[in-house]
């Protein structure tokens, strides 16, 4: 896609084809690919993961697997969703779209760029090695505390444990070097006239994200490090027995772990308007309104972690200022539904592929956010915690809000990426099939936890049974219809009808003034933004 | 190519060595944020532990002996202390609390029974972890001599009855009518 650009550039004529190519590149759209690409085979991977542990739910009693291997199948699929699918897939977008939005040639620290991206990979092995390894006899398989490693489980715990921890250093490493580098990006490439208060959302959402990652990476890398410690090298952190106490563990990594949330959806969040502001036709609504909510948003997720964790036991004050602080965060994101239905609102509208998906995600976020406040009630969240409907809320915040939001952009974004249309019939079938299937997946799961069933267990007592066979049909349903994504993408990828440069009639944007597909090596004059 | 084209191309690559410095001097910054956030991580344990100890967050009672000063007794109230034990995993102990509760006058010094026998054949040592609900309860309860301030070693079926002289401080708000103290005993084999 890049020899008619390169003849321009003799200084970059010689770069290395094939596999060394991958590997060594440092362009920020090479990287973006190989960001984007893993991610879909991780989501593909962690979705056969909970294939499998729908199946085992079809019906009561032990069926297919043992209960170890089922807890095994949960955290790892956990673990890869986030770290290795959603995680990925923000950065990938960042990688292609951050330089073309704001006018910059490259990413600015594109060695960083090409090791954070090739730390992936070995992490991915290490969470699923132990699998393999149990398979001859090696070990007792891959994690199987959850993705929340929590002590004195996670201590006395196997070699998947240890695996584990070493992942989540190398995810960490990653990340931390994708976000410093989308940072200094930010702030130091940005085209002559385009200020920060006039960079695209994307690049906002991106802004906070990546702060937010600097800031809680590091200590959930201390905590498990801590946890590593505790199981081999006799420290006592977690360990009530020398002193220590395993609550704090809870506070550690939830102190990660919630900001971790808006760090999954700040990006999407950016996604959101500009697509909304493409098919409704009018400059989107609230530009300042919105970026302020980030803002609030992002500080107000660093200290409301304990919430997760109401039921392990805190004095009535903490209880309270957690409850309330949890539910502040409900007014800046009022803000922002606002801001996007407003964005909409009398806009002349068309329901293409992404704004079927942008639309639909409004709406089942808006399920994920207002079930959140549920779970933020003190008092509900007695009864509510570690229920099934805590799995139903997290999947309508995570894969709705995540994930159905990264599709919008895939749609959004691959003509541009490739310079074909993709399959717009296909595309409407696999929006609708998914957003039907989803909401038939975890509809049933909200009843599930109201009535009482626990979540991370591979039995159930008989009266849930028939909403866990309306969840394990659908949650089929809903992996095979990936498999449509999956194929529209790679066929717009080999060919397909030539998009235009402006793709989308009502695009506004730098990246909509590049050619489709864009050069290999654009924006090495800088744009001037007015 | 001109010497004219010549010259600005290498303008612009020497505004590319000043940019990508700018970079690599930011990059290097946004890394000493990095670097402080694992610091902030490590601190958090004293700082924990602090917390714990002022506020009564998760039970946590004095791990060494409190001086009896002359104390008054307040004898308008009365205070349920009950008592709990479990035996951690690993430890090969049958351990109980001699009676279910105590009821003792604010002031009052008291002592209460735990009885622990080893069923093992083996010498084994254990050492008691205690926690207190409701939490802000758990500064409230001091003690002067208890087996947890120890480790204990049994021998071979041996059956040792282990005190805990105890008060509880007059200063306890009058709404805590009833205390949970919980002890669990975990083994120290591998633990100091």
């Amino acid at each position: 896609m890049s020899t008619t650009a390169v003849a321009h550039h003799d200084e970059h004529a010689a770069h290395p084809t094939g596999i060394m190519r991958w590997l060594t590149t440092t362009n920020h759209k090479d990287i973006g690919t190989m960001y984007l690409t893993f991610s879909l085979i991780m989501f593909l991977v962690g979705g056969c993961m909970i294939l499998g542990i729908r199946a085992e739910l079809f019906q009561p009693g032990l069926q297919l697997m043992k209960p170890d291997f089922f807890n095994q199948l949960i955290g790892v699929h956990a673990l890869i969703m986030i770290f290795a699918a959603l995680m990925p897939a923000a950065t990938g977008f960042a990688n292609w779209m951050i330089p073309l939005q704001i006018g910059a040639p490259d990413m600015a620290l594109p060695r960083l760029n090409n090791w954070g991206f090739w730390l992936l990979p070995p992490s991915a092995i290490l969470l699923t090695l132990p699998f393999t390894l149990a398979l001859f006899g090696i070990g007792d398989g891959a994690l199987a505390t959850g993705w929340t490693f929590y002590p004195p489980l996670s201590i006395q715990g196997g070699i998947g444990v240890d695996f584990a921890i070493f992942a989540v250093h190398l995810l960490g490493i990653s990340s931390v070097l994708g976000s410093i580098n989308i940072i200094v990006t930010l702030f130091n490439m940005r085209a002559p006239g385009m200020t920060l208060m006039k960079m695209p959302m994307f690049a906002w959402g991106w802004l906070i994200t990546a702060f937010l990652l600097i800031a809680t990476i590091p200590v959930l890398a201390g905590a498990v490090t801590m946890l590593l410690t505790d199981r081999h090298f006799g420290t006592h952190f977690f360990d009530a027995a020398g002193g220590g106490d395993p609550i704090l563990f809870q506070h550690l990594f939830w102190f990660f772990g919630h900001p971790e949330v808006y760090i999954l959806l700040l990006p999407v969040w950016g996604f959101i308007p500009q697509i909304l502001q493409t098919f409704s036709r009018k400059p989107m609504y609230g530009y300042k309104a919105q970026v302020y909510s980030f803002w609030a948003i992002g500080a107000l997720s660093v200290v409301v972690w304990a919430h997760h964790f109401f039921t392990a036991g805190m004095p009535v004050p903490a209880l309270l200022y957690f409850m309330y602080s949890t539910m502040a965060i409900s007014l800046p994101l009022a803000v922002l539904f606002f801001c996007w239905i407003k964005t909409m609102w009398r806009g002349s509208m068309s329901f293409e592929t992404p704004m079927l998906f942008t639309v639909g995600w409004i709406i089942l976020f808006g399920i994920g956010g207002l079930t959140g406040l549920v779970l933020a009630d003190v008092a509900a969240d007695a009864q509510y915690h570690n229920s099934y409907f805590v799995v139903a809320h997290f999947h309508y915040t995570l894969f709705a809000g995540g994930i159905m939001g990264i599709m919008a952009g895939v749609y959004y974004w691959l003509p541009k990426m490739t310079g074909h249309m993709y399959n717009e019939k296909l595309g409407k079938l696999h929006f609708w099939l998914t957003a039907i299937s989803f909401n038939l997946t975890f509809i049933p799961q909200f009843f599930l936890g109201l009535a009482g069933m626990p979540r991370r267990i591979p039995d159930y007592a008989l009266q849930f049974a028939e909403f866990n066979m309306i969840s394990s049909i659908a949650a089929f349903v809903l992996g095979l219809s990936q498999l449509i994504f999956v194929y529209n993408i790679i066929s717009t990828i080999k060919g397909g009808k030539k998009a235009s440069d402006q793709v989308w009639e009502g695009a506004e944007g730098l990246e909509w003034t590049l050619s489709s597909p864009p050069p290999y090596h654009s924006f090495s004059e800088q744009p001037i933004v007015k | 190519m001109s010497s004219q084209e010549e010259s600005s191309h290498n303008e612009s690559l020497s505004a590319d060595e000043i940019r990508s410095a700018a970079n690599r001097r930011l990059g290097f910054k946004m890394a000493w944020i990095v670097l402080g956030s694992l610091l902030f991580a490590f601190s958090l344990v004293p700082l924990y532990n602090v917390l714990c100890t002022v506020t009564g967050l998760n039970g946590k009672t004095n791990d060494t002996a409190t001086t009896l000063n002359d104390t008054k007794v307040d004898t308008t109230r009365w205070v349920t202390v009950q008592f709990t034990s479990s035996t951690m995993p690993g430890l090969g102990w049958n351990f109980q609390p001699k009676q279910a509760s105590l009821k003792v006058r604010p002031g009052q010094v008291e002592t209460a029974l735990f009885e622990a026998k080893n069923i093992t054949s083996q010498v084994v040592s254990g050492r008691a972890v205690p926690s207190v609900t409701p939490g802000v309860a758990a500064s409230h309860l001091k003690k002067i001599e208890c087996f947890c301030f120890q480790k204990q070693a049994l021998n071979p079926g041996e059956t040792k009855v282990m005190p805990l002289r105890f008060f509880v401080s007059p200063d306890i708000p009058d709404d805590i009518k009833e205390m949970t103290l919980s002890y669990a005993f975990f083994s120290v084999e591998n633990a100091q």
